[in-house]
């Protein structure tokens, strides 16, 4: 099967930024040809295959498809734009456990839709993933699918309970890609320093839920004057801030990686950026709330925007753009946590901390580049590029990778619906928000998984 | 002028106007309380439901003395009630409210904004008992009306507040309604008991309760609940009556026509020496009598007479 995706204006960072045509053999990129340039002289296939070609265009004198044995099809997508597929470094897709909020299925469509062809679901499931069954059946009923790329991250204690490490190896010859106990941090700082020597020398990266739970407990939302005035318990900065700190100080120590969750606020990004300074080996994520809304949207005890951490204050959201903006902030990941009715229509203090992002963030990230905050190259490093290196993935569009892509319409206004999103959940606090691009196509392995 | 809002779930969602509409019917009310029958016939065949989530006799006692005065059938759902079965949310519960066709829902909730979630998916008119550390408007109308009472006015008075100002309800109501009439509030407490972004309530922070309570016509003494001394906010009840309680010195710095309050229940010899509680500046006992007429007005002005004088205007 060969595939040219044609007329699209390629960017893939550091890498291509022009008008460039894809072509596509058996779910790798073949060859990146300038517009119009005639088909490469391709080699025999050896499949043996009988199909037939299903179309041939105008073809130059120098064509030389191999028409007996390769189907050929040409896609035209002239006046979008094409890059490395996204990849979501943090979501969770609930299953298994907890299928009415999600499912592996429902998950990965939202997936393909938002156009990710890559997600990273996080070990909070029931049971927990902290052991290689529980990874393979996450891994094969992503296959059986056959929509996005799914890299689990697997537990980095046993039972997220932070008393001893989770097996890592087994987890990882299961196809893990990452070790963290999101949502549960990790509050014995050997166990933390264990676990990123442990992860070292096994290649995985250790991804931390930084928060002082003795600082947060009980706390609903951000600690200030929205607080006050709603008579909700205050999370302070200080309990996301101050753990980040420590595990800044555990990477130096441990000589080890360490990739920081949801960074929400000011006094998170300038510690990550003295620490970079430094040299130490830390990356991190936001994620588009954070950039995008402040604690005053909590203002009507509204359920929708409640999460861990929590919306803080306009400083805070400043500093995050400007983290964004000067590499502080490596990655955009959507922290994608779905819940039900049962768990958000409630007192705001008893609600479930969590929204959606997976087919909300391209639209909500892009508003950066109109607003002229990142360039369109920056964005998607931060959303394909970076992910990908921290994964330890190449995902460059070059001659012999998969084609994992995806493709976005820069023009398309709309309005986000909650009501057409392909996730079972529908716990966004962006409804009605009018944006500007979403995604296209989304291909993974040379399959359109996705097609608006 | 007609009182048009359905609910009343805080201070901040009244207007000035709307408040002083509220005292003013509750100071007629009160007359209704001094009759040998005390009771009018106005909101006869209304159903007032009392929803209380969290237990208090005295709140609770006072809005049912206001119902009956009226002749509203009241009727009590508390938590060990079977229609708040286990394991039904509280919107299960605001529908089976519902069912019943009250008129007014008084609403007692340990959540915070747990009667604005209620007032968005019911008919009747929503009275905030209390959520949470949120909002206790009804405490606060009555505490503005004592104090009118007793100066004639609100506007440039100095309110002394002191106590736990983080985990209290009260304390935020009062803050916006006595700077929402003009008056001056003053808090002072432990700096663990006040909470981040205080001054957005309109108050200001004394440095020591001396200088809180220094030229006060009102001090207002919170009730500190001393279970919180396990949450860390002070180290104990000798020391915190020894900085923060009120005693006559204390009382002395204050204008000589002071007036001291309480919302209750009281911890004698910790935030208020007992003879100052039972003193002559106390008017803690107007403030239990002011309750039943000032949510009289309450009822009234939502289910009764506002809304008829409404249609007719
Ligand atoms: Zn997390």
């Amino acid at each position: 099967m060969l595939t040219r995706l044609k007329g699209a204006k390629v960017v893939d960072p550091g890498n291509i930024n022009a008008e460039k045509d894809l072509l596509i053999k058996d779910g790798y990129i073949k060859a990146i040809l300038d517009p119009g340039e005639p088909y490469p002289r391709l080699e025999k296939s050896t499949s043996g295959s009988d199909s037939s070609p299903v179309s041939v265009s105008s073809a130059d004198s120098s064509f030389s498809l191999d028409v007996e044995n390769d189907q050929y099809i040409e896609i035209d997508v002239s006046g979008m734009t094409l890059v490395p597929g996204l990849i979501d470094l943090h979501v969770h897709l609930r299953e298994p456990g907890h299928e009415y909020k999600e499912t592996i299925e429902t998950g990965l469509m939202a997936a393909a839709r938002g156009g990710f062809t890559a997600v990273c679901p996080m070990a909070n499931t029931s049971p927990v993933n902290d052991n290689a069954q529980v990874t393979s059946f996450i891994i094969n009923r992503a296959k059986e699918l056959g929509l996005s790329r799914i890299y689990p991250v697997g537990a980095m204690t046993k039972g997220l309970k932070g008393e001893s490490l989770a097996e890592f190896g087994d987890m990882k010859k299961a196809g893990i890609a990452a070790v963290s106990d999101d949502g549960c941090p990790v509050e014995n700082s050997m166990l933390m320093r264990r676990a990123l020597e442990y992860a070292k020398g096994l290649n995985i990266p250790v991804i931390s839920h930084s928060e002082d739970l003795s600082l947060s407990k009980n706390g609903a939302m951000n600690e200030g004057i929205t607080a006050t005035k709603l008579g909700i318990k205050g999370i302070p900065n200080a309990a996301e801030a101050s753990f980040i700190m420590r595990e800044i100080s555990l990477a130096e120590l441990a000589d080890a990686p360490v990739h920081i969750a949801h960074v929400s606020c000011e006094e998170s990004v300038e510690a990550i950026r003295n620490a970079k300074k430094r040299g130490i080996k830390v990356t991190c994520e936001t994620a588009p709330h954070y950039f995008t809304l402040t604690e005053k949207a909590v203002a009507d005890y509204d359920t929708n925007a409640k999460m861990n951490p929590p919306l803080r204050t306009e400083k805070d959201r400043q500093a995050i753009i400007k983290g964004l903006a000067d590499g502080t902030i490596d990655c955009i990941a959507t922290d994608h946590a779905p819940h039900s009715s049962l768990e958000k229509d409630l007192e705001f203090d008893k609600a479930a901390f969590g929204i959606i992002g997976l087919e909300t963030s391209l639209p909500l990230s892009l508003k950066l580049v109109e607003e002229g905050i990142l360039s369109f190259e920056t964005l998607i490093e931060k959303m394909s590029k970076n992910p990908a290196s921290i994964l330890g993935i190449n995902n460059d569009l070059t001659p012999g990778n998969p084609a994992d892509i995806t493709v976005i319409d820069m023009e398309s206004c709309f309005t986000i619906d909650p009501k057409s999103f392909l996730s079972k959940s529908r716990n966004t606090p962006f409804a009605g928000f009018k944006v500007t691009g979403e995604a296209y196509i989304t291909m993974v392995k040379g399959k359109i998984i996705y097609q608006r | 002028m007609a009182f048009t809002k359905k609910d009343i779930l805080d201070i901040d969602s009244l207007s000035v106007e709307e408040i002083s509409m509220i005292l003013n019917t509750a100071e007629g009310m009160k007359e209704i309380s001094q009759r040998p029958v005390k009771k009018v016939p106005t909101l006869r065949g209304k159903t007032i439901v009392l929803f209380f989530q969290e237990p208090s006799t005295r709140t609770r006692l006072s809005f049912d003395v206001a119902a009956k005065r009226l002749s509203a059938d009241s009727l009590a759902i508390s938590k060990s009630s079977s229609s708040m079965v286990k394991g039904e949310t509280l919107v299960d519960t605001a529908k089976n409210l519902e069912a019943m066709s009250p008129d007014v829902i008084v609403m007692r909730h340990s959540s915070s904004g747990a009667p604005h979630l209620i007032a968005k998916r019911v008919k009747a008119s929503v009275i905030n008992a209390g959520d949470g550390i949120h909002a206790h408007p009804s405490q606060a109308l009555l505490d503005l009306m004592s104090v009118k009472e007793k100066k004639g006015r609100i506007e440039g008075l100095k309110i002394a507040i002191t106590g736990d100002i983080s985990h209290s309800r009260v304390a935020r109501s009062d803050i916006a309604g006595f700077t929402k009439m003009g008056a001056e509030v003053v808090v002072s407490a432990p700096l663990t008991m006040i909470p981040k972004g205080i001054k957005a309530l309109g108050c200001k922070l004394a440095d020591d309760m001396e200088s809180c309570v220094e030229n006060a016509d009102v001090i207002m003494m919170l009730r500190i609940q001393k279970e919180r001394q396990g949450a860390m906010l002070f180290p104990g009840e000798r020391e915190y009556a020894s900085l923060f309680g009120l005693n006559r010195k204390r009382l002395n710095l204050a204008k000589k026509d002071v007036v001291v309050m309480h919302p209750g229940p009281l911890n004698r010899g910790v935030e208020i020496d007992s003879d100052i509680a039972d003193g002559k500046y106390s008017i803690i006992l107007n403030q239990v009598t002011n309750g039943v007429a000032l949510r009289m007005a309450l009822f009234y002005l939502v289910a009764g007479g506002g809304k008829r004088n409404a249609d007719k205007a």
